[in-house]
């Protein structure tokens, strides 16, 4: 399968903080939810895909292109959706527009017009002015306006209400339904990805964990509850996180045959959420 | 093609998809050379990831139940033998429930009917 984006062994490093080693890839025509704690390095990550960090060592392509030779090539094609305002704020939508639409060759009035039209946007007031939502969807009508074969979004769903939230989804599916199109987006409101990821990147403290599909995360992490004298050094190896209490364990497992095989129908196996493996790998941190 | 999603199934979506669709093939309410939406509409239509409708399609194609041809579709397939003997299979499961419901209403027990069986098979 075809990678829209593809990090290689990319390692950035700050004072304190770094991103290690990442080494990965989105898929083209799928939806790819990057998840993982505050301060994990999402946005760094996602900085560094948009060119706007430089990786101390490590590759980046994006379209099979690299940065050096083909800055405007690759972001004519990325439409970016950023946490926040990144415009002027006493500019309006129609001055935004005269300065935005210019830089793409692939700008197209009628879809701008559309959204505005859709989200219901005031072309004539302040962006200052706007509501958090507004905002939002101000940006994403300016990204989703020049026909972009990518979309890289950091932390849309962010201080959204629900009903904008599942409107923005449905606005996302709809996108997907052209095969060519790939979405790359970090939230930490994992029922968004339940809907529509088919990737999960889930990054932790500078390392990413894993880059599943759903299905495989599904198959291979559960929830585990049982007896705490089930337990012992053996049978441990089977979790990645243990919770005791005076009433039984509760476990995060990657191994779920490994479960099966070790307790058979002394425990109960339940789905895990993307927030409880998110919770039990940030448990297993705090022993190391 | 209606398809109903339960989510809080303890059946994964891909397979609550694909059986659907099966029983709609089965019952003939789809029939050879129907279209079937595209998987990227369907997962558009049904709030689900495409990869879960890719799944689904990936697995009833292997079970021969629908074929894809590259930017024309997916369509249903001819139906094998094995197939028809399961759709059959499925209305004669129907015919005996009701048989034994029948029998239940006036009491005859599943020895008798049993015998009423072998009686009928023989002549």
């Amino acid at each position: 399968m075809e990678n829209v984006v593809e990090l290689k062994n990319v390692t950035k490093k700050f004072k304190g903080f770094s991103v290690e080693n990442i080494d990965l890839q989105v898929k083209k025509g799928f939806v790819t939810g990057f998840i993982g704690a505050n301060g994990a390095g999402k946005s760094t990550t996602i900085k560094m895909i948009m060119n706007l960090l430089k990786p101390d060592t490590g590759e980046i392509k994006i379209f099979g292109l690299d940065y050096q030779t083909h800055e405007k090539e690759i972001k004519e094609r990325i439409g970016f959706v950023y946490d926040g305002n990144v415009f002027f704020e006493g500019l309006n939508l129609k001055d935004i527009k005269r300065i935005v639409a210019p830089a793409y060759k692939h700008w197209d009035d009628t879809l701008f017009e559309q959204f505005v039209d859709q989200f219901e946007l005031p072309l004539n007031k302040a962006i200052k002015t706007f509501s958090k939502g507004m905002q939002m969807k101000a940006s994403l009508a300016i990204a989703l306006s020049h026909h972009a074969e990518l979309i890289i979004m950091d932390e849309p769903t962010a201080g959204l209400d629900p009903i904008f939230r599942r409107e923005l989804l449905n606005l996302l599916q709809e996108f997907m339904v052209d095969g060519n199109r790939t979405i790359f987006f970090s939230t930490h409101i994992t029922t968004d990805l339940d809907r529509i990821a088919d990737y999960i990147a889930f990054l932790q403290r500078g390392e990413l964990v894993f880059n599943q599909s759903i299905h495989d995360v599904a198959e291979n992490y559960a929830l585990v509850k049982g007896r705490v004298e089930l337990l012992d050094r053996d049978t441990e190896k089977a979790f990645v996180h243990i919770h005791r209490a005076p009433t039984g364990f509760e476990a995060l497992t990657n191994n779920v045959n490994a479960v099966n095989n070790t307790f058979g129908n002394s425990v109960v196996i339940e789905r895990a959420s993307l927030e409880d493996i998110m919770y039990y790998m940030k448990g297993r941190e705090s022993y190391v | 093609m209606q398809i109903i999603i339960f989510n809080s199934s303890k059946e994964p979506i891909y397979e609550q998809i694909t059986n659907q669709i099966k029983s709609s093939i089965l019952a003939g309410e789809l029939k050879e050379g129907d279209v079937i939406p595209s998987m990227r509409k369907l997962a558009k239509d049904l709030h689900i990831s495409v990869i879960t409708t890719k799944r689904a399609y990936e697995e009833l194609e292997k079970a021969g139940f629908i074929y894809s041809i590259v930017g024309k579709g997916s369509f249903v397939a001819e139906q094998n033998l094995e197939m028809i003997r399961e759709k059959k299979l499925k209305v004669i499961e129907e015919q005996l429930s009701m048989v034994i419901a029948n029998s239940r209403e006036i009491g005859l027990s599943t020895e008798e009917l049993q015998q009423l069986l072998n009686i009928l098979s023989e002549e």
